[in-house]
């Protein structure tokens, strides 16, 4: 999923400064999961707003609402009915889901109030990890279901660098080494021999961000 | 030959190689390196220069080494991986040729994090093993990394460095082989404190026959300080120095720390120049470059050859 943080209190009160009506809203996808952005975080959020600003002396008034999904037109189409009583949104979904609002609604400022950090996953209660870069050329066949371009510092694909020391990064005592992982996984599979000295080619970044912004035409879906 | 690089030529005799290297300056002043490199005569083979080292910005390693290439040197060029993509490192590598460069060391580079610019980007379009093939295409081939042509090929000698003492141990050996299947001619270790552990690694490089097809230049660093061994120890990724080194500085007593380490550097020098399939040694004195001679008189390795 995607995992996001919230932004500091300071600086959304910064972003909403000039309003004194906004619309908060938040979605039940990924960002719900990572509780950055779901509903119960909506409330919250809503809650330090109010107080901050009524502090300041200048009360705001704010419009709570969790949408289904914000990367969907269809469900960001359900605030149609009321969302142009305000005078701006406050996104808490992924930096995807504040851009379907800014498209959508034209004359309406859409601002964000998470920063969207990686693809990644739960690691225990409270800590999430990135996993995947979403380069559009999977690799993890190759190199024992460990990704080396996200978990390497370097995104080394015949690593490791000589930086790996006792299983961790170069760059941080807290971050594992992905290249030991790879060997380790690859040792375990009894593949290391054979897999290891193979080199790994160039890779072709033009499915990944560096190919410009990215689309997926899956003609047999569409109408 | 393969190229006309002056360090193939020593090592393709047979003679026991002396390398070192230079910082370049976080300037303009080309005389900095004129400074160091005058330090350095008669005494090396050929001289390093890092390409912006720890990730802090310096002068630029194939202009400083244009320097050292004026004053006579053999330059060795360290290209890293982590600031150019596969445009900008071709292009350099067009340039330090036409510019007369023989010796290319092909690095992945140390992260941006350690150095003066941490907020920046890293490239990382491709690795330090992909970097060798990259070379070893041009010079064998005559191609570009897309397959194309090159009108004038440049020809170097192929360096990397190797680290015997990272991690995983399980591929430290399996690794010298990949870059060796890459291409790579010669190899500089990383600073060599623990010699068991290095002689282990030796075997093994021995065992498979590697060092018949990749010089190993044994990498040494002489310690000024028992602050600066505990900080190597405690600090520095990848690098191995056991508790017995530190001691033997603090025995030394107060004042002589530097001396012992002097000293333990060349008799480790002479030390590795008996051991199987050690082609050389690379002195990494850094920031104390005007030990080098003293060094290498002492180890027995004057007069270096003729070039
Ligand atoms: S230490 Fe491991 S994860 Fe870190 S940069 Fe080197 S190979 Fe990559």
């Amino acid at each position: 999923m995607i995992i996001g943080h919230r932004k500091p209190l300071e600086e959304i009160l910064q972003m909403v400064e000039p309003f004194d009506k906004i619309a908060l809203i938040g979605c039940k996808g990924c960002v719900a999961v990572c509780a950055a952005g779901g509903e119960k975080e909506v409330g919250i959020l809503a809650s330090a707003l109010r107080l901050a600003r009524k502090k300041d002396g200048r009360e705001i008034e704010i419009k709570e609402v969790t949408l289904e999904r914000q990367c969907d037109p269809e469900y960001i189409e359900e605030i149609e009915g009321f969302v142009h009583d305000y005078q701006a949104v406050l996104s808490i979904a992924c930096g995807v889901g504040v851009q379907y609002m800014a498209e959508r609604y034209k004359e309406i400022p859409a601002l964000p109030g998470l920063n969207t950090d990686f693809m990644g996953g739960s690691e225990e209660q409270g800590v999430w990890v990135e996993k995947c870069q979403g380069c559009g050329n999977c690799v993890l066949h190759l190199t024992g279901g460990i990704c080396p371009i996200t978990r390497c510092s370097k995104s080394l694909l015949n690593g490791p660098c000589g930086g790996s020391s006792g299983g961790m990064c170069e760059i941080n005592p807290e971050i594992a080494c992905g290249w030991q992982l790879i060997v380790d996984r690859l040792e375990s599979l009894g593949l290391l021999e054979k897999v290891y000295e193979q080199i790994m080619p160039y890779k072709d970044w033009t499915t990944s961000r560096d190919g410009g912004p990215r689309k997926i035409v899956r003609e047999d879906m569409r109408e | 030959m393969k190229t006309a690089s002056r360090l193939e030529k020593i090592l393709e005799s047979g003679t026991f190689a002396v390398t070192s290297e230079c910082g370049p300056p976080r300037g303009a002043d080309p005389q900095v390196i004129r400074e160091k490199g005058e330090l350095l005569k008669g005494s090396v083979d050929a001289i390093n220069v890092t390409d912006n080292q720890t990730s802090v910005v310096r002068m630029s390693s194939i202009a400083a080494c244009v320097i050292l290439k004026e004053m006579g040197f053999e330059p060795i060029v360290q290209m890293t991986t982590r600031d150019r993509n596969r445009i900008a490192l071709q292009s350099d590598l067009l340039g330090a040729a036409a510019l007369g460069m023989n010796n290319l060391l092909c690095l992945s580079g140390d992260h941006q994090s350690f150095g003066d610019h941490p907020t920046s980007k890293n490239v990382y379009d491709i690795d330090s093993i992909q970097l060798i093939q990259t070379v070893h295409r041009m010079r064998e081939e005559g191609k570009f990394i897309n397959g194309e042509e090159i009108k004038t090929p440049p020809k170097f000698f192929i360096g990397a460095a190797a680290n015997p003492f990272a991690d995983p141990f399980a591929i430290r050996v399996p690794r010298l082989a990949k870059k060796a299947a890459a291409g790579v001619d010669f190899v500089q270790t990383q600073c060599i404190y623990n010699m068991d552990k290095f002689r282990e690694w030796m075997k093994g490089i021995v065992d498979r026959g590697l060092h018949e097809k990749v010089k190993i230049l044994a990498g040494v660093t002489p310690m000024k300080s028992v602050g600066m061994a505990r900080y190597m120890k405690k600090s520095v990724p990848g690098m191995d120095v056991p508790d017995e080194i530190i001691q033997r500085l603090k025995d030394a007593g107060k004042g002589n720390a530097a001396k012992e380490g002097v000293k333990m550097c060349v008799e480790q020098m002479q030390e590795l120049r008996e051991m199987e399939g050690v082609a050389g040694v690379h002195i990494m004195a850094i920031e104390w470059e005007e030990k080098v001679p003293e060094m290498v008189k002492d180890a027995g390795l004057l007069p270096r050859p003729e070039g």
